[in-house]
């Protein structure tokens, strides 16, 4: 048996993808006679859900299984219109070849370029072109040989090399299982013939990498993990990477016996001579893998919310998952024309190149050497959601050159001195709210008491440090980024910290709650009814911006994301300023 | 080098396994006692040997099971030496609902559906693993590997996440569980195929043999207890899925060895579920059913 072929098929509407689909199934014998019954048109084995069929629409990828007598397919079923990028993007992500439909009356089309482009970029390096409905153009050569020479040039402008063109009819099954007689003038392979004699990818002579999934603690430790590239044996030294590390493979385990070799595919459990820290998210390496968090990778957006440029998402890639920022996109792709278009951010279904950073180092291999080490996740923090699809280019900069300097004296040392533990006291709250009145007063009381204390003001902060910020959503994220590091340094100071800001958004205030030590994130919601905050208008800021004066305007025209649990929270209508900062002050322990 | 296909599928199922368990908090492996299960017990055993498996089994319990899946799912949990939870819905129980005077639908509904998710949340699980395969049934074409259910364990085609190669997002917003399916990509023939290669115990029931047997509502069953007084006869039967014994419909047959089942399933060329009457009650159902929170 040859190994197993996994495909994915595209096309625009009506090529006939569906009638194509269902003749390989049910020629295949993979549809069970039961599901058969009544049957006049193979299209409908291939459609899936009920939600499709009563808007007779397909909305996501279908898996389908069939076998030849030579070899086993998974086929991918991606449908061509709506989010027909994501879906796209999902389905060639594990395939070897592209299935390309055209239906012979129409010829190339732009969905095809687009198809073909995404099947390209995300690492599809064959394609089999099925020019479809031959039986409307009376299985004419030249019909077939002009949509033939269409899509070569433009798939040798995009640097696919690979493609094999069949003329077939899917209604009439010519040269989908069989060669046909209808056309005598067509010397190359049925589509079965063609699927059947592809050799799979050659795997890239990659040293050994496999990220580690888990740590199995028996009578020793072993870890864990499927092989990404490479092999390795027993007594092979190796590297635990990002650490660099160094250790040797003592033995590799499975239920099935111990083996003196394993290879990319595998599933096993490696034991270490010696005893070294490896846990999950590691790497077990020949040599020493490239380490590093700045990267310039592709990214195919794939959720309603945009890109936000500067917002803190999670990475993952093999099993390390790690927080990671976007910058604004160097270009985004015009699918069409295949051009470099200026981008602020990515929408659903827009692709773009960007840099990314990680939180920390994470090794890596570019994705045109390995889709498992170069291909990752972004996954939005709160809703869990997986945001965006990326593949690597490469590393910006080693990450051996950055180091975090040790420091003789700690913040724990600092604050020892100062007789106190830091805390961030971070108010939030609409324009107008009380914010800087209420905070500025517990600073106050908390002085007082002998504390030391600082407040970082949003208005005083964005006439300093900030001045180079706006109020677009990708400027309030990098805004509250910089506060938040600046707060942090302050309270590695030994301070505590109380900062008036905005901060709109959900995800930026979980941003900053993470960077401080559990528990010392006070978050304090000042909360006044919009109408009220414009009543008082003390800036007169909601006059401007609802004269359109001012843009981006929280309450107005840019939205505000209220905590949803508070550590405390602050009703103004119902006490004045002074009772409020009394009952801040009496809620903390400090 | 590269795997032969069912080496493949099993590393991949290893991996998945591996996977969810490592980002969830608290797994657990659904576990029936048929075919598709006693593969995905082998296969966890796999990816922890020489440890146990993290989690504990669970199985969903209606009282109208194969009295020999009930001992077979007993031996194999001992044998795995992992913990085994059996749920009966207690409102189920109390009410007596059962297959012959409820309906296919209802004793389904509370006994399966409402007994899943009462497991689930008594155990607080953010995570179970099922046996289900995408070639089985349509809907299921397009589930993926990790399924996201909502609050209240509803499945919501439009909430799925895309899963792009053999990278999963195990991660969940509050009130969120995971529904993990190792053998996505497995057909039933691979199924046959690992339980033969592996040389696994699987109920016999799936072999033919002469067994007590009615026709009841157009179907043929084979009659495992006395509770529904049917007229028997003997008939040279055997079965494709299991289920409760009044749902399973069994086919006449001479397929004794693995290989006479693979033969004449080539041969016969009815899908798999044809015989499981839960499904013909109306279409779509099954879709219907993970939309309620069902496997
Ligand atoms: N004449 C002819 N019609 C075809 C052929 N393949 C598909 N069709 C018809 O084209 C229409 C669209 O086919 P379908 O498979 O649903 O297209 P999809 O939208 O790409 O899945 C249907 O009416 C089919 O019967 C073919 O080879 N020849």
């Amino acid at each position: 048996m040859k190994p197993l072929l996994r495909l994915l098929t595209c096309g625009s509407v009506d090529d006939g993808k569906s009638t194509l689909i269902g003749r390989l199934l049910h020629d295949c014998g993979a549809v069970a006679k039961d599901k058969l019954e009544g049957l006049t048109d193979f299209s409908l084995l291939a459609d899936g859900l009920e939600a499709e069929r009563e808007q007779g629409i397909t909305i996501d990828v279908a898996y389908l299984y069939f076998a030849s007598a030579a070899r086993r397919f998974i086929l991918a079923d991606c449908p061509g219109h709506e989010q027909y990028t994501r879906n796209m993007a999902t389905g060639a992500s594990n395939a070897d070849l592209a299935i390309v439909l055209i239906d012979a009356t129409r010829g190339v089309l732009t969905q095809t370029r687009r198809h073909s482009m995404i099947a390209h970029l995300l690492g599809i390096r064959q394609f089999v072109l099925a020019v479809n409905k031959m039986d409307l153009v009376g299985f004419d050569r030249a019909r077939f040989d002009g949509i033939a020479a269409d899509y070569s040039a433009f798939a040798e402008a995009i640097g696919i090399d690979r493609v094999t063109a069949i003329p077939v009819s899917a209604l009439g099954g010519d040269n989908v299982m069989e060669r046909s007689e209808r056309t005598p003038w067509y010397d190359g392979p049925s589509l079965l013939g063609c699927l059947d004699e592809v050799e799979g990818e050659p795997a890239p002579a990659l040293p050994f990498r496999m990220p580690v999934q888990s740590v199995i603690r028996d009578s020793g430790r072993l870890y864990a993990g499927t092989i990404a590239t490479g092999a390795v044996r027993p007594g092979d030294r190796i590297s635990i990477a990002p650490a660099g590390t160094a250790a040797e493979v003592a033995r590799i385990v499975t239920m099935d016996g111990e083996l003196a070799e394993a290879s990319a595919g595998q599933a096993v459990a490696i034991a270490l001579t010696e005893e070294v820290d490896c846990s999950r998210g590691d790497m077990l390496a020949a040599g020493s893998p490239e380490v590093a968090d700045q990267f310039e990778a592709t990214l195919v957006w794939m959720q309603d919310e945009p890109l936000l440029p500067g917002r803190q998402y999670l990475l993952k890639l093999g099993t390390r998952t790690v927080p990671a920022t976007v910058q604004e996109p160097k270009y985004k792709i015009g699918i069409d024309t295949n051009e470099q278009l200026a981008a602020k951010s990515l929408a659903l279904n827009e692709i773009g190149v960007a840099i990314v950073h990680t939180a920390l180092p994470i090794a890596f291999e570019p994705y045109a050497q390995s889709r498992a080490l170069g291909g990752f996740i972004l996954i939005d923090r709160l809703s869990a959601a997986t945001v965006a699809a990326g593949m690597v280019h490469f590393a910006l900069r080693r990450s051996e050159n950055v180091h975090a300097q040790e420091l003789a004296i700690t913040p724990a040392l600092r604050a020892g001195l100062k007789q106190q533990r830091p805390k961030l006291l971070w108010f939030t709250g609409l324009s107008g709210a009380g914010k800087s009145t209420i905070a500025n007063l517990v600073e106050a009381k908390l002085h007082a008491r002998g504390r030391h204390t600082f407040l970082l003001d949003g208005d005083n902060v964005r006439l300093g440090l900030n001045n180079d910020l706006g109020f677009t959503a990708a400027d309030r994220v990098e805004n509250i980024r910089r506060a938040g590091e600046a707060a942090k340094l302050m309270m590695d100071a030994g301070l505590i910290v109380l900062t008036a800001f905005i901060s709109p958004f959900r995800a930026e205030r979980a941003m900053v709650r993470a960077l401080v030590p559990d528990g010392d994130f006070i978050e304090i919601f000042i909360d006044t009814p919009l109408a009220e905050a414009e009543r008082r208008d003390t800036k007169g800021l909601y006059k401007k911006a609802r004269a359109g004066k001012l843009a981006n305007f929280t309450g107005v025209d840019s939205p505000y994301e209220a905590p949803e649990a508070p550590e405390i929270r602050i009703d103004t209508l119902a006490m004045d300023v002074d009772a409020a900062a009394d009952l801040i002050v009496s809620k903390l322990d400090v | 080098m590269t795997l032969d296909p069912l080496r493949r599928l099993e590393a991949e199922a290893i991996q998945i396994i591996r996977e969810a368990a490592a980002e969830a908090e608290r797994p657990v492996m659904l576990f029936s006692g048929g075919k598709d299960s006693c593969v995905m017990l082998h296969l966890a055993r796999k990816a922890f040997f020489p440890a146990r498996p993290p989690f504990p089994l669970l199985h969903v319990d209606t009282g109208w099971k194969f009295a020999e899946l009930y001992a077979l799912r007993d031996e194999l949990a001992a044998e795995a030496g992992m913990g085994l939870i059996v749920h009966r819905n207690p409102e189920a129980e109390a009410k007596g609902i059962n297959p012959f005077e409820h309906g296919a639908s209802l004793h389904t509904e509370l006994w399966k559906t409402e007994g899943l998710k009462q497991a689930l949340d008594a155990g607080r699980f953010d995570m179970a693993f099922g046996g289900a395969r995408r070639d089985e049934e349509m809907s299921r074409a397009k589930e993926r590997v990790f399924s996201v259910r909502s609050p209240g364990h509803g499945w919501d085609p439009k909430r799925q996440r895309p899963e792009l190669w053999r990278l999963y997002n195990g991660r969940l917003a509050p009130g969120e569980t995971m529904r993990v399916f190792p053998l996505s990509d497995w057909t039933e023939r691979d199924i046959w195929a690992y339980v033969a290669a592996e040389g696994l115990k699987v109920a016999s029931l799936y072999f033919a043999a002469e067994r007590q047997t009615a026709i009841h509502d157009g179907a043929l069953l084979i009659v495992d207890d006395e509770r529904a007084k049917l007229a028997t006869t003997v008939r040279r039967v055997r079965v494709r899925t299991v289920g409760c014994w009044p749902l399973t419909g069994a086919v006449e047959s001479e397929a004794a060895t693995i290989a006479e089942i693979v033969a004449e399933m080539v041969r016969d060329g009815t899908s798999e579920r044809a015989g499981r009457l839960i499904d013909k009650d109306q279409t779509a159902s099954m879709e219907r059913k993970k939309r309620q929170g069902y496997f």
